[in-house]
């Protein structure tokens, strides 16, 4: 069971707005690159996110490049899943390669700042602060075997082969 | 039924009669980086005990992203490449060799192969017949080390287009008008294939345009078919024995169809901050700007070349806007010396950059400062895409963009022609 609090953003949420490209020096320096997640999208989240909170977007998150970094840095910032109305095809399989889940649910109902409870093997998210209650869509299942191994590298790790 | 394009090759590289939704496991053919993502796959490769490249001759690590570099840490980042290329024995494109999808198409990809590239734009491979999409880090560490990967099989959309373009369109307002049409998520997941008497009739260099951009409408690989222009092409590469036809069969299931009659297009340009805020170009005229980029995987070929000299030819580009010309590789930029072009465009005020990404994702060669507009041949204009947040960037053709050139606004280039 994750808990924590949603960090709401809109449509359209960038690779970019995640982790601008200016910032490109900085990729080999992961502690000093997170400092900068989401910056172009709320100056401050870096400062506000807690650990265990959610990032909590609407269509089309993280549309864009292909940088691994994008879902990387979110995770370094303590953040325990993603919930969007939709994300990009990239993106998605990004972050579940790092072992951080991106759930596809209505996000209309969560506001700015709401506790959450997800459970991620029974597919719901309550919202502790409205009381309405959502269920997200089944991850695939060669990306859940993936993410319930922490991630592709550490699946790798463990299995030396990559199987459907 | 019969295959879409996406169905054939990885029915063909996975063992399996490959169909939309499928997943499969499928023989990768080609697996590449850049100096921006190469050093995170070369970390997560090494810790995955993996040990040795599937095929090194078929692994290649491109530094065109910062090349040459601006600061220390990238310079890094390159020595990291740099050692992995010697002790793997994989490929190195060095600093000035240019884009990694310029040189994929040049010198790597073949028809009906699967290639896999840690850069969303490893789509332009598709305008020759390859099943090309970009991936992670970690995905393309799985590539390059067992030769493999898991692919969802895609469902296409048949682009059916037809017509012949009007003096001063192109390629490029093809692709923007159609992302306009469909929206930046309007495929995501879902494979463009390409279809119908335009793009017969289309050039390379315009194929690889429109590929090259499949990915901002959210698709994993915009495809076309490999036909005599395609032969054509690796012939003039001096790989003609690369060459295999191949195409969807009649009977293909696709999810949708979208038909396009160029004809009716005019010089079309994105707006800040999304690709598919279209608008025409003659409808933002007075647009100020001060700069102009012409180049990237995008349009940074001979052919776009050709058409930008042709415009500014015995012409100068205004003074309140830098012109800055990036050509792909360095054989473009060989052969746009050979032409002529390149004295033409110094000669109208372009500042020539070496081979490579240029100014394009805001590293270096030309960041925006606040407030400031940028009209570009290339592919993304989000917001802080050019290194700052507080500029405006608007996607367009080169014939746009050499127009806009010489005007210091945002100009239609039938004005100029």
């Amino acid at each position: 069971m994750l808990k924590g609090r949603a960090h709401k953003f809109g449509d359209g949420i960038s690779t970019d707005h995640i982790i601008s490209g200016r910032y490109a020096h900085l990729r080999s320096n992961l502690p000093e690159l997170a400092k900068h997640v989401l910056e172009d999208a709320d100056a401050d989240f870096a400062k506000k996110v807690k650990h265990g909170d959610f990032v909590v977007g609407g269509n089309n998150f993280g549309l864009g490049s292909s940088r691994e970094h994008a879902p990387l840095v979110i995770k370094i910032a303590g953040v325990s899943a993603i919930l969007a109305k939709s994300a990009a095809r990239i993106f998605f399989r990004n972050a579940i390669n790092l072992g951080l889940p991106v759930l596809i649910c209505d996000t209309d109902k969560i506001n700015n700042g709401d506790e959450l409870e997800v459970d991620l093997a029974a597919g719901t998210v309550k919202d502790l602060t409205s009381g309405e209650k959502l269920t997200f869509g089944k991850i695939p299942g060669v990306m859940l075997k993936i993410l319930n191994e922490g991630g592709l590298i550490p699946y790798i790790q463990k299995h030396g082969d990559i199987k459907v | 039924m019969g295959n879409t394009l996406a169905e054939k090759i990885l029915s063909e590289k996975s063992g399996t009669d490959a169909k939309a939704g499928d997943i499969v496991i499928a023989k990768v053919d080609l697996a590449f980086v850049q100096d921006t993502t190469g050093p995170l796959t070369v970390r997560q490769f090494q810790s995955s005990g993996m040990g040795k490249l599937a095929n090194a001759k078929r692994t290649v690590l491109f530094i065109d992203h910062a090349a040459p570099s601006p600061n220390a840490s990238l310079s890094n980042d390159h020595i990291l490449l740099r050692d992995f290329s010697r002790q793997s024995g994989c490929i190195l494109s060095e600093v000035g060799d240019g884009v990694c999808h310029q040189i994929v198409q040049e010198t790597y990809a073949r028809p009906g192969d699967v290639v896999v590239g840690a850069d969303s734009h490893t789509v332009t491979a598709g305008g020759l017949g390859a099943f090309a999409t970009g991936m992670g880090s970690s995905d393309v560490a799985v590539a390059m080390g067992l030769g493999k990967n898991w692919f969802r099989v895609p469902e296409s959309f048949k682009i059916e287009v037809t017509g012949d373009f009007q003096k001063g369109v192109g390629a490029k307002d093809l692709i923007l008008h159609l992302i306009g049409m469909i929206g930046a998520d309007g495929a995501t997941y879902k494979a463009l294939e390409f279809h119908g008497s335009a793009v017969k009739k289309m050039s390379m260099s315009g194929r690889f345009t429109v590929a090259n951009m499949a990915v901002e409408a959210g698709a994993k690989a915009g495809l076309f078919a490999a036909d005599e222009t395609t032969h054509e092409f690796l012939k003039s590469e001096g790989r003609g024995s690369d060459f295999k036809s191949i195409a969807a069969d009649a009977n293909a299931t696709y999810e949708k169809t979208v038909k396009i009659d160029v004809a009716k297009l005019e010089p079309t340009v994105s707006k800040p901050h999304t690709v598919d805020n279209t608008a025409l170009a003659k409808d933002l005229k007075g647009t100020k700007i001060q700069q102009v980029v012409i180049g990237t995987c995008t349009n940074g070929r001979l052919e776009d070349l050709a058409i930008t000299a042709g415009i500014l030819k015995g012409k100068k580009a205004v003074k309140t806007v830098r012109l800055i010309i990036a050509p792909a590789s360095r054989k473009v930029l060989v052969q746009a010396i050979d032409k002529g072009y390149i004295k033409t465009l110094v000669e109208a005020g372009a500042i020539i950059l070496p081979p490579g990404c240029g100014p394009c994702l805001g590293l270096h060669q030309g960041a925006l400062g606040d407030g400031e507009a940028c009209l570009s041949t290339a592919n993304r204009n989000f917001q802080g895409r050019m290194g700052n947040p507080k500029s405006f960037i608007y996607l367009g053709s080169p014939a746009t963009a050499a127009a806009s050139a010489l005007k210091g606004k945002i100009t239609d280039p039938r004005e100029v022609m």
